[in-house]
């Protein structure tokens, strides 16, 4: 019922805004649906707090402790998301940047996106979670474009050709498993879906499966925005809209990351070898050092915050190619913490630029003199998402960092220098930003501050105290990504 | 040649026909014209629907009857209508260019033939299904549509070449496991028709902003 509820808000959400094209309200609608889909969110997760994990449909969609976070997160971002982008995409309008044909465009794929990310999180087939990644590609290619420059079409263009090639490697292993299932499960017994493939896993025949995880991995760490795959997606961060780059970063990239998760359980279970750590374990240091070194040479914001997105990424793979309790409880929670700090990092920059008319960083300055709240949210957010502590950031860092010191020391002095480095990059730009004299101008409607305290203070609140109920589910979870 | 001849007819005309998509993926490779390779585009579809059909008539696998009449309908006749259309309203009759001139791009996907069938090898071992042997072609096909996608500087040929990739992807499934589940490929094909409509409404947005289809011009977004 509540999952029924969760699937169909956005998917009617989408038709409605279709319709309904740019009148007055879109905005709020597109609020009310949001907050409607988060309500449903939240409905589920009480059920499996009160119940334990759920299967529904058949076997078609489960909800276990690994997901049901992460299905939470989404919603919630989804709506503070949907909160800032109404000021936001008000103003773009009166700059005359956007049409009333874009502006039905934005609010109906705003709402398939969230459903399509909701679905490939909720389904337990591993061919519609292909379906459902797919989709969230096609609804946000057309948003990357929205303003119709030269640019922005060519960071569309980018996005669908990469991200389509990466997709269809994941497509490929994904047969790859299905044919290693098949002799096991049969046609008939749902060799697709991933509870029973995590019953079986141990009688998986390993050669295709560590041949399938290759292909999974190139294919979806394309979306995760991996190290050498990670092409497309600074430029759609900095070339889409505001709105668009805080859920991309924030949430679609913990998607992926979900799926490759799911998929390196299967194999881990059918080779006992640490194969498909090993492999993350490169990639996620390889994402790490080359994004880091990357940030210094940034000139936009919105890039330096794309690569930044990386960096974490790549932390974040790391941490689940590692592996163990701790490990892999550290990248959940890590999944969590930046997602709101780099969703809420981009709000007030959503803000910032639209304050100075610029993306450049050299030419942002004074920002607290223009509006307190904003510049002292991009400070606030940048110290977090450079792992000050008391923010939850430092946490799950220092977990990732220690557990790598008694794991794997030689990846240590790589983590750490690319730590410094992307601090040191990131805070010296920062700083003037939100300093010194003002050039910022008044806008016609005021920004959303709200959304960007509430995650700050989530970000806060992660670092000081998790809530029991969460930490059980990182723990459960950790305990079978093993 | 034993092992071949022990295969029944109805295998060894799906090898056949295997042979014929590998061939047809190589021509696409190097064809400049680019209604020509719309036709081998529809061409490949064809062959693909004829192969899966012929395997569900030999295994009584009665839901590949479906995915051949979604191989039919959507990659024989309303993809490359679609293409037709698009070419006639851009009024683009042009010559594709290639960045590698055509005989190295035969000998790369000659040695890219060679690293399929190896990595397939393992694989098609264990398959297990009359079809076992096509899976490396399968593979093949992928890897050359890959190539053309990095070769040409043109809009519609590497979008022809993301299609004939969809197409290889297709085969391997029908090749390794008679097929995904039904939900899945509708899913798929679903997917892969949004994705056509949304390339169409690129190539105008892109003419619009370029006065041409050349993506060479899409480069300025670089690291300085």
């Amino acid at each position: 019922m509540e999952l029924a509820a969760l699937l169909a808000i956005p998917l009617l959400g989408c038709a409605v805004l279709a319709l309904l094209g740019h009148r007055r309200g879109a905005p709020e609608i597109n609020g009310a649906f949001s907050l409607a889909t988060l309500a449903a969110a939240a409905a589920l997760t009480v059920r499996v707090i009160e119940n334990g994990p759920l299967r529904l449909w058949q076997d078609q969609f489960f909800i276990d402790p690994l997901n049901v976070f992460l299905v939470a997160l989404t919603a919630f971002v989804g709506f503070t998301t949907s909160l800032f982008s109404r000021p936001y995409m008000r103003v773009e309008r009166e700059h005359g940047r956007l049409t009333a044909g874009s502006m039905r465009l934005y609010h109906s794929m705003f709402q398939m996106f969230m459903f399509t990310m909701l679905l490939a999180l909720t389904t337990n087939n591993m061919g519609i979670l292909w379906v459902a990644m797919e989709g969230a590609t096609l609804a946000t290619v057309l948003l990357v474009s929205l303003y119709r420059t030269a640019a922005s079409l060519e960071a569309a263009w980018k996005y669908f050709i990469l991200c389509g090639v990466g997709i269809a490697q994941a497509l490929f292993g994904t047969i790859l498993l299905y044919l290693a299932a098949e002799p096991v499960l049969g046609r008939e017994g749902g060799a697709l879906l991933w509870t029973q493939l995590d019953a079986i896993k141990g009688s998986l025949e390993p050669t295709v499966l560590s041949l399938a995880f290759v292909f999974l991995l190139v294919g979806y760490g394309t979306k995760v925005g991996l190290v050498p795959l990670h092409n497309w997606l600074p430029d759609a961060h900095a070339e889409g809209p505001t709105p668009i780059s805080a859920v991309l970063s924030g949430l679609l990239l913990n998607v992926a990351i979900y799926a490759v998760v799911r998929c390196k359980v299967l194999v881990d279970g059918s080779l006992h070898t640490h194969f498909a750590g090993n492999l993350m374990m490169g990639f996620g240091l390889l994402s790490v050092g080359v994004a880091a070194f990357f940030l210094s040479r940034q000139r936009d914001i919105k890039r330096m915050f794309a690569y930044s997105s990386i960096e974490h990424m790549g932390i974040i793979t790391f941490a689940f190619g590692m592996g163990g309790p701790m490990a892999s409880f550290a990248g959940l929670l890590h999944m969590t913490v930046h997602s709101l700090t780099k969703s809420a990092i981009f709000f007030t920059v959503g803000h910032a630029v639209q304050k100075t008319g610029t993306q450049i960083m050299d030419d942002i300055r004074g920002l607290l003199g223009a509006n307190p709240t904003i510049g002292w949210g991009l400070m606030l957010g940048s110290l977090a998402i450079l792992g000050m502590p008391p923010f939850g950031v430092f946490a799950s860092e220092f977990l990732i960092l220690t557990t790598a010191m008694h794991e794997h020391p030689w990846a240590t002095p790589i983590l750490l220098v690319s730590l410094g480095v992307a601090f040191a990059a990131i805070f010296g730009k920062v700083q003037p930003m939100v300093f010194g004299e003002t050039t910022a101008r008044r806008l016609p409607h005021p920004p959303a501050i709200l959304p960007v305290f509430v995650h700050l203070a989530a970000v806060l609140m992660l670092g000081l105290w998790i809530p029991p109920y969460l930490a059980e589910w990182y723990r459960q979870a950790a305990k079978f990504i093993g | 040649m034993s092992a071949l001849s022990a295969l029944p007819l109805s295998g060894q005309i799906i090898n056949l026909l295997a042979a014929v998509l590998l061939l047809i993926s190589f021509a696409m490779l190097v064809q400049r014209r680019i209604l020509s390779l719309i036709d081998l585009f529809a061409a490949q579809g064809a062959v693909l629907c004829l192969s899966t059909v012929l395997v569900a008539v030999t295994t009584g696998q009665r839901h590949l009857y479906f995915s051949a009449a979604i191989t039919l309908v959507l990659k024989v006749v309303l993809l490359p209508w679609i293409l037709h259309r698009l070419i006639r309203r851009l009024n683009v009759k042009w010559d594709v260019e290639g960045l590698i001139n055509i005989p190295t791009t035969m000998l790369v996907g000659i040695v890219v033939v060679v690293v399929a069938f190896n990595l397939a090898l393992p694989i098609s071992q264990l398959a297990g299904t009359l079809t076992r042997p096509t899976l490396g072609i399968a593979l093949a096909t992928v890897l050359l549509a890959f190539l053309m996608m990095i070769t040409r500087s043109k809009a519609v040929p590497q979008v022809i070449g993301f299609l004939s990739m969809e197409n290889g992807l297709f085969f391997a499934a029908t090749s390794a496991t008679y097929g995904m589940p039904m939900v899945v490929e509708m899913g798929i094909a679903l997917d892969v028709l949004i994705g056509m409509i949304i390339f169409g409404v690129f190539f105008f947005q892109i003419r619009t902003q370029f006065d041409s289809l050349d993506i060479s011009h899409l480069e300025q977004l670089k690291e300085k």
